[in-house]
């Protein structure tokens, strides 16, 4: 974590400057990481700021959408009013002088609902399934949220903290009738 | 130099086709035929298909042995290669694929991953696919080398010589 160092009001990049503009009450964090820029938004604001990003902004490529399970870290989860998940985007633009941006977006257990970007970009469609897969995050507006790697019958979001490695019986039992070949 | 079967020919072998005649058993004709001819169904979903097709391909060449003739059809093929990672979402295709084969049919595990799982301790991991497929071989290494899927097909095809029914087949009698 060395190279991360909060930013000082006069060397800001330009993006951040903007995004303070904008969304000053709803950021939470902001650092420069090497060449880049990561920002903490909270939910509400979470899709504006996309947006943003995106028609003004020109971060035009969104190279993955994923997410953080920080139920075992408690310095974050202390940061972000316990929120158990973060969900991560991150874009890239090919103007500008920063050319990455990653967005992070705490989100509550009891609350997995989060708007879908997949009317900013056609290409959120497979990755927000992955990460809903993955984590159970629930993209609100996403056409078809359903498993993508795991099977249709699958119980539980395997990269969840909480689930064991080895699985629950599932790769020793799975019931060959019950799986759509 | 003909082939035939003392049973069928025996009035017939007489001084003129001495040295002609090899005479043997259906059998073992059946056998050796089939031995040489095995057609792969390639089952490759990771690394250890590389080396199956570096086994295929000609520096190592496995047609060799009679077995270059790749059938990505289950209905035209008798010998399935499972090579690579088998996910649970993946064994029941593999298992409709092996039901798909005709009968007699051969299954090589190849690799550490089909045969063990291998450093694949996961919750998606099939753990060795013979706990769903009767395997009659099997391969080590990750990845095996090119020569030890040679060995394995060689292998497959002493046990057709010999006679020996697959593990699949005996389960099927078994049963
Ligand atoms: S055994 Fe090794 S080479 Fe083969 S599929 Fe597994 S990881 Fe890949």
């Amino acid at each position: 974590m060395s190279e991360e160092k909060e930013v000082s009001e006069e060397e800001q990049p330009l993006v951040l400057q903007k995004l303070q503009d904008k969304f000053a009450d709803a950021l939470l964090a902001s650092t420069e990481i090497r060449q880049g820029v990561a920002v903490v938004v909270n939910k509400e604001n979470s899709y504006a700021l996309l947006e943003y990003l995106k028609t003004d902004l020109a971060y035009s490529f969104l190279v993955d959408i994923t997410a953080v399970d920080n139920s075992k870290l408690e310095s974050e989860l202390m940061q972000y009013d316990y929120a158990r998940f973060m969900v991560v985007y991150h874009l890239y633009t090919y103007e500008g002088e920063t050319s990455r941006i990653r967005v992070k977006v705490p989100v509550h257990e009891k609350d997995l609902k989060i708007p879908s970007v997949t009317q900013l970009w056609k290409g959120a469609n497979w990755l927000e399934r992955e990460t809903y897969d993955m984590f159970g995050i629930e993209f609100d507006g996403h056409p078809d949220l359903s498993r993508i790697l795991t099977p249709d019958d699958f119980e539980g979001h395997p990269l969840r903290k909480d689930y064991p490695l080895r699985g629950r019986g599932e790769r020793e039992s799975f019931n060959f009738e019950k799986q759509n070949v | 130099m003909g082939l035939a079967n003392t049973d069928i020919q025996s009035g017939s072998s007489t001084e003129q086709t001495d040295g002609n005649i090899i005479t043997t058993t259906i059998d073992k004709v059946v056998n050796w035929g089939r031995k040489n001819s095995l057609w792969p169904m390639p089952f490759g979903t990771a690394c250890c298909a590389i080396e199956m097709m570096a086994t295929l391909a000609s520096k190592f060449d496995l047609s060799r042995f009679g077995s270059e003739a790749i059938r990505f059809s289950p209905r035209q093929s008798d010998l399935l290669i499972v090579s690579g990672r088998i996910s649970i979402k993946m064994m029941p295709v593999l298992k409709r694929i092996y039901d798909q084969m005709p009968e007699p049919k051969w299954v090589i595990s190849m690799g550490a991953c089909a045969s063990c799982g291998g450093v694949f301790d996961t919750y998606t991991l099939i753990q060795g696919v013979d706990q769903f497929l009767p395997v009659d071989v099997y391969i080590p290494g990750c990845p095996p080398r090119p020569e030890d899927l040679i060995d394995a097909v060689m292998q497959v095809q002493r046990q057709i010589q010999k006679g020996e029914l697959p593990k699949g087949s005996e389960v099927a009698y078994n049963e």
